[in-house]
């Protein structure tokens, strides 16, 4: 019964457990690895990340130039990104915005 | 006069996460057998992996299973560093251990709330979980993924983790230990919780022996049997201590797994200590050839990774015995003579991982 009452004011006081989300959101953490992207500015279309990834979800082409992910077969490993010579696939710490 | 009926338990069951069916011959309230069904989840990871590059495969060996992944890609690393001779550097070492144990006392706090679940007390349930968030930060800041972690690579680890996260680690683990510390005595001294766990679901010494028991549920019945003390990683050097129980009981389960949480808490202080400066990984030339069976110890028990290489960058064979396997036939031992309200306890008390099983 005293660990009871004790349990009950400490409630009363305390902040609660949850946030008010969608008004109130957790900044993402530094280096999280939520979504993939690639710079086309700096891809060289040179096809590693394609060989590499272990999910099959990247397809380079060199001519024509492009360079596709799907992301239902993406696994957000960073795999792709730790390989890339020129480092223009990066991991981002927060996901897509659907629109 | 008595009444035999068969109950299919499962595979879609309030208490399940994951499919597995146990079809119960029940006399009356009685269950007197217990008749394994497993396949629903199967995935044919192990064909898989011999199709993919051996370094391809440590981001599969990681998804086997979505709660002690880390622990997987660590055996699976640890396996193919011996057969190609890689000996890794010590910070990486004690890198693995410190995300080891933190995916251990996040697997821990999962089992509880899904035990407190199963017997009915959500607020117990929603206690832990809550904590488990704090240990789940702590990953995602470290690692950058909640469960996945992908820091482990054969020769190493890819991520370091800084000194201002490491500091912060340690006192988000002094929160959590000061949170955990409060719920506790829920669930040790409560008379309705001792009701439904004390003298459920036992299997003796010799039973858990006999049957190959791993983990928390072989410790529990008194079999002293961890892999972590032959000191693998950098066990070694953090003074294990290993977690045992007599009673051999669902309570007896429960307890080992709240007591091995402290000595998890206590190796991630001890390796962040004495965590030694210098490289993450060493590099890897060549392909594997040979074969090895890779020990280490999952929150659930001890799992087997037997590798065979050719000398080629796919693998000949990937065989993994994970410990809820092991765990299954100690199960069927505890099942009969229990009434048919137990059975959900039973089987959570095990902490079944059945997408590790099926693979």
């Amino acid at each position: 019964m005293v660990n009871l009452l004790k349990l009950i004011f400490m409630n009363l006081f305390r902040q609660p457990a949850t946030r008010l989300y969608p008004f109130v959101k957790r900044e993402p953490f530094k280096g999280g690895r939520f979504s993939l992207d690639m710079d086309p500015a700096l891809c060289i279309y040179c096809g590693i990340c394609q060989r590499r990834c272990p999910a099959n979800a990247i397809v380079v082409s060199r001519e024509p130039k492009s360079w596709t992910m799907d992301p239902y077969k993406c696994i957000v490993c960073g795999y792709c990104a730790e390989v890339c010579p020129k480092k223009c696939i990066y991991m981002r710490n927060t996901s897509v915005e659907v629109k | 006069m008595v009444n035999t009926t068969l109950i299919p338990f499962g595979p879609q069951h309030p208490v399940l996460p994951e499919p597995i069916q146990l079809r119960l011959v029940l006399e009356d309230e009685k269950v007197v057998e217990a008749l394994p069904a497993i396949g629903y989840i199967h995935r044919g990871l192990e064909k898989v992996a011999e199709k993919k590059d051996f370094i391809q495969t440590t981001y599969l060996a990681e998804r086997i299973c979505g709660i002690c992944s880390f622990i997987h890609s660590l055996c699976y690393c640890q396996g193919i560093e011996t057969i190609m001779g890689i000996e890794v550097p010590d910070r990486a070492k004690y890198l693995r251990v410190i995300w080891s144990e933190v995916h251990r006392i996040h697997s821990h706090l999962l089992f509880l709330g899904l035990l407190a679940d199963a017997f009915g007390f959500e607020n117990l349930f929603m206690q832990s979980w809550r904590c488990r968030e704090y240990v789940l930060d702590i990953m995602e800041k470290t690692a950058g993924a909640r469960v996945m972690l992908g820091t482990c690579q054969i020769g190493g680890v890819k991520r370091d983790i800084p000194d201002d996260l490491l500091k912060e680690t340690l006192k988000t683990l002094d929160l959590l230990e000061k949170e955990f510390t409060e719920f506790i005595p829920g669930f040790l001294n409560d008379y309705s919780i001792k009701k439904r766990l004390i003298g459920v679901g036992v299997v003796s010494k010799e039973q858990a022996h006999v049957l190959g028991a791993v983990g928390p549920v072989a410790r529990a019945s008194g079999v002293e049997m961890d892999f972590r003390t032959t000191g693998y990683a950098a066990y070694k050097d953090l003074g294990f201590k290993m977690v045992v129980e007599k009673t051999g009981d669902s309570y007896g389960r429960m307890k080992v797994r709240l007591l091995e949480m402290y000595e998890s808490m206590r190796l991630v202080r001890e390796a962040i200590k004495k965590l030694p400066a210098g490289p993450l990984s060493v590099e890897v030339k060549g392909n594997p050839n040979g074969e090895y069976a890779s020990r280490v110890e999952q929150p659930r028990g001890e799992v087997v990774y037997f590798l065979k290489a050719n000398g080629t960058k796919n693998l000949d064979r990937f065989r993994v015995r994970t410990p809820t396997f092991a765990n299954l036939a100690p199960l069927l031992q505890m099942l009969p003579g229990c009434q048919l309200s137990d059975v959900p306890v039973i089987v959570i008390s095990i902490d079944p991982c059945i997408s590790c099983t099926e693979r």
